[in-house]
């Protein structure tokens, strides 16, 4: 394929959120970068992160870096590697100083220092109590870390090829070569030609119906990677948030719960007082998903529908504060100035003001635990003995250092991207500056162009909407917030099918340029081949542990479980094998909050 | 209800000019952003429709398009706020945005409007050493309300595609350029003030103003872009920040 445009770097990174931004800053220090992202990097789903990035900076109380790990550890129900935690915690503080350097606007403390807010699962170890650790910029934190993050490169004039879509990962035997990317624009494709490669590229929230993660949330980095020989970590751990807004899964905060807001089912029953008697409705976000769940599985969600409604209204409050002999009263005056954000967002996107009306909340699937499985530098891990792809990098949502284990703490993501992006680049600078340019294979993108081909001119007359509907109804109702036996084989009996039937996906659009029809169908691909990985890795997994909940085995069990599944493709099947988990300081214990 | 959308198309690769494509749309719900209207007609009726989007809640900037005449994002529209109350039927029109070169339907060109952005030099500028502690510099929060305005721009390019200035001459920075150079400029701890009011106080800096309000009308973040473009204008001629 002669033909075929050809760029050389030292390094490529694909995707351009917190995470792969991070990397380039560091990476381009050293080597020769250039950054692809499917999407201008403005546009990344880091800059939907609202709450805040923890460090233990003690800007307003004491904190120390260790209670950050250990709240991390107890959160992650013992299966994050707790020498990765260290580090995350440990850096976590000089990382936030250094994007204040950078100059993110964080909100700030009458004396001018950062300010500091509670967050969930983060406390004093001493106390107990909650600590003030989430560093934060309004309630747009996220936003204001890639928009610095994005003004720190174009300052450094690092590379960028936006809306160049990666699609295959050049390896030979155990090197890589570089990547293979479509042009959005020409529907051009490229060849990267490089000594290492770096993916960048965030989640998958997008196999299931209801989702807090944006449209472009496919999957795509773990699925190229996969397809390349690498295993996937820790896949049947992803957590879903209680309160998404009914059918667009936007976040609604659990502060909306600490200000006395109530779930209720269509019958106007506070349901969590039968789950959790003694914390009711701000129990655990597992727990309370699950609830959720359990009453639209019954028909008791609103008018028979799959949502509940989440009541912050003066009315229902007072009436259940007084029940509970509080003295305490709420009115529209302490919502406005508590809850703005989730106010203005029920108002644009419901015409439900909060105030007056409850709100339409389902559980919304919104944060991938596992991934592309790293070393603590970010460089991939190939198997149990931890072997490096000499090259080969991940970060971010993608990547499973591990340091969420089976469920992550608030905050904790984006601390993860710039601790760890960081980590990443500055490793990718090194070795390039050690390593040779392999040559490119002969054709080296022939399989991919040919797939691609296919996909276009494919007759077979099947809808890729009508799959991805299914996949996502099966994926929401059979690999949820709570599974069993029987529901995770019901649902790896449908994706075979689909994957079946994905042989026969046939598109309208047929050009090159801007043919998203063509990418569109390709990362449902993506999807598909993620969501069968999770319900394999999640039907093996017989034990119930953080965001992955079995019905039919509702404990933990550390004696056989407490190990990370690896997931290999091998032709057509899956393969699962198991590493062990990273013990430190913290010996595991029963989890109670 | 049923919505008679109407969209702006144009291949490039098929196409001599644009035209207008009908879709009929039943079971809309008023709830349904035009975002959703759009999918429908992409994955339902013709795949080859084509647009930008991602978040799909207004926080990414992907999905600003002239809608009925005005510049918003797809989807933070939703049909109720497009229709009288209790109406059974409506017809929507959505076209790109105006003012950059149109790729194909609804995608435009954002190279010139990025390139814009980058010439105020966006970026955070402070060759002093940092605090010797090792810590972070401080900011009043007074300080730093001076600016959180401008901190809430997504770069969406719906207000400078809006601005009749910029629609005249495509070399005027725009109005999203002037917003971002405002969120430095009013910055405390920035210095690079000095640099950044040359770019926005040339001739195709913030005097192409002509305080038309379009661009505050059509700010998603609602985001007081004229004002914010006022306050340079203010600093350019008193010196003062
Ligand atoms: C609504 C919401 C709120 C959140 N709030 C918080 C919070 O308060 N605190 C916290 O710590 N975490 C939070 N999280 C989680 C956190 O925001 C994400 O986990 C994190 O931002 C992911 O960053 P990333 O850099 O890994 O990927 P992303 O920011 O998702 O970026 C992915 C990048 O990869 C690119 N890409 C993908 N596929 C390809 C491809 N095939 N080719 C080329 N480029 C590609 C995209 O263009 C994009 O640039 C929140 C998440 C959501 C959804
Ligand atoms: S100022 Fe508002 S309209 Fe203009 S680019 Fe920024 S967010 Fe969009
Ligand atoms: S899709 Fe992100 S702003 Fe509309």
């Amino acid at each position: 394929m002669s033909s075929i445009k050809t760029h050389t770097f030292d390094a490529v990174i694909v995707g351009a959120g917190g995470a792969g931004l991070m990397a380039a800053l560091y990476a381009s220090k050293g080597a020769k970068v250039a950054v692809l992202s499917k999407l201008y990097p403005t546009r990344s789903h880091t800059g939907a992160a609202q709450g805040g990035i923890s460090a233990a900076l003690g800007n307003l109380e004491e904190d120390r870096w260790e209670w950050h790990a250990y709240d991390t550890v107890k959160g992650s129900d013992y299966l994050a590697d707790q020498d990765a935690v260290d580090i995350l915690c440990q850096e976590a503080i000089e990382t936030v100083i250094e994007l204040e350097h950078m100059g993110l606007p964080f909100d700030r403390l009458p004396n001018g220092k950062i300010s500091q807010r509670r967050f969930g699962g983060h406390t004093n170890n001493e106390t107990g109590k909650p600590v003030m650790r989430a560093c934060h910029a309004a309630d747009r934190t996220g936003h204001m870390i890639l928009q610095t993050l994005y003004q720190q490169c174009i300052k450094n004039e690092v590379t960028f090829f936006d809306e160049f879509h990666v699609v295959d990962l050049i390896r030979v035997d155990n090197t890589v070569r570089g990547v293979i990317a479509i042009e959005i624009a020409t529907g051009e494709f490229h060849i990267f030609h490089s000594k290492a490669v770096l993916f960048a590229t965030g989640g998958w929230g997008r196999c299931w119906e209801v989702t807090s993660n944006a449209h472009s949330l496919t999957g795509d980095g773990a699925v190229v990677c996969l397809r390349r020989g690498i295993p996937l970590e820790d896949m049947e751990f992803f957590q879903f948030h209680p309160t998404g807004i009914y059918k667009l899964g936007i976040l609604i905060t659990e502060g909306v719960r600490g200000e006395g807001g109530v779930l209720l089912n269509d019958k106007g029953e506070r349901f969590m007082e039968r789950y959790a008697p003694t914390i009711k409705d701000l129990a655990s976000r597992d727990v309370v998903s699950r609830a959720i769940y359990l009453e639209i599985k019954a028909g008791r969600g609103i008018g028979g529908k799959n949502y509940v409604h989440l009541d912050v209204t003066p009315e229902t409050v007072n009436k259940y504060l007084a029940e509970a002999g509080e003295t305490r009263r709420i009115d529209r005056a302490y919502i406005e100035a508590k809850l703005p954000d989730i106010a203005d967002f029920t108002r644009t996107y419901l015409g439900v003001d909060p105030v007056k009306e409850p709100m339409p909340v389902q559980p919304t699937a919104h944060y991938a635990m596992g991934g592309i499985p790293t070393n603590v530098d970010g460089c991939v891990v190939i198997d149990a003995n931890n072997t490096v792809l000499p090259g080969l990098y991940a970060a971010g949502e993608v990547a499973c250092v591990s340091v969420h284990g089976a469920n992550r703490l608030g905050t904790n993501s984006l601390v993860d991207l710039v601790v760890f992006g960081r980590r990443a680049g500055r490793h990718m600078a090194e070795y390039c500056q050690g390593a040779d340019l392999l040559p490119l294979p002969e054709g080296a993108a022939d399989e991919v162009v040919a797939e691609f081909e296919r996909i276009r001119n494919n007759k077979g007359g099947v809808k890729p909407y009508e799959l991805r509907k299914r996949m996502q109804h099966t994926m929401t109702e059979n690999v949820g917030v709570f599974r069993t036996e029987e529901t995770l084989s019901t649902a790896l009996t449908e994706l075979r099918e689909l994957r079946q039937a994905y042989q026969d996906v046939e598109i309208d659009d047929k050009g090159k340029r801007f043919n998203t029809d063509l990418l569109e169908a390709w990362e449902l691909g993506c999807l598909l081949e993620i969501a069968e990985v999770t319900a394999v890795s999640a039907l093996a997994r017989k034990e119930s542990r953080g965001g992955h909940a079995r019905d039919d085995f509702p404990k933990r069990n550390d004696e056989e479980w407490l190990k990370h599944t690896l997931c290999h493709k091998e032709g057509d099947s899956y393969r699962l094998d198991y590493k062990p988990v990273v013990i430190g300081r913290y010996q595991p214990k029963e989890r109670v909050y | 209800m049923q919505v008679q959308l109407r969209i702006r198309r144009f291949n490039p690769e098929k196409d001599e000019k644009p035209w207008w494509g009908e879709y009929t749309l039943d079971n809309v719900n008023p709830n349904d952003s035009v975002l959703d209207l759009l999918h429908r007609v992409k994955w339902e009726i013709d795949g080859t429709l084509t647009l930008r989007r991602s978040c799909a809640h207004g926080v990414c900037g992907s999905d600003a398009m002239r809608i009925n005449g005005a510049n918003a994002l797809a989807c933070k529209t939703l049909v109720a706020r497009l229709i009288k109350e209790g109406a059974t039927q409506a017809r929507i029109q959505v076209e790109p945005i105006l003012g950059l070169p149109v790729v194909k339907d609804l995608v435009v060109d954002m190279e010139p409007f990025f390139e814009h952005y980058k010439s105020v030099k966006p970026y955070f500028i402070n060759n002093s050493p940092p605090p010797e502690n090792g810590r972070e510099r401080l900011q009043s929060p007074e300080d730093r309300a001076r600016y959180d305005d401008t901190t809430k721009c997504i770069l969406c390019a719906a207000c400078t595609t809006s601005c009749p200035s910029f629609w005249a001459d495509g070399r005027y920075v725009g109005p999203a350029a002037i917003v971002q150079a405002h969120r430095f400029i009013f910055d405390s701890r920035d210095e690079g003030y000095a640099e950044r009011l040359k770019v926005v106080g040339d001739t195709f800096g913030v005097w192409r103003c002509r305080t038309v309000f379009n661009c505050t009308n059509a700010c998603p973040r609602e985001i007081e872009v004229t004002k914010a473009i006022a306050e340079v204008k203010r600093a350019l001629t008193t010196g003062k920040v």
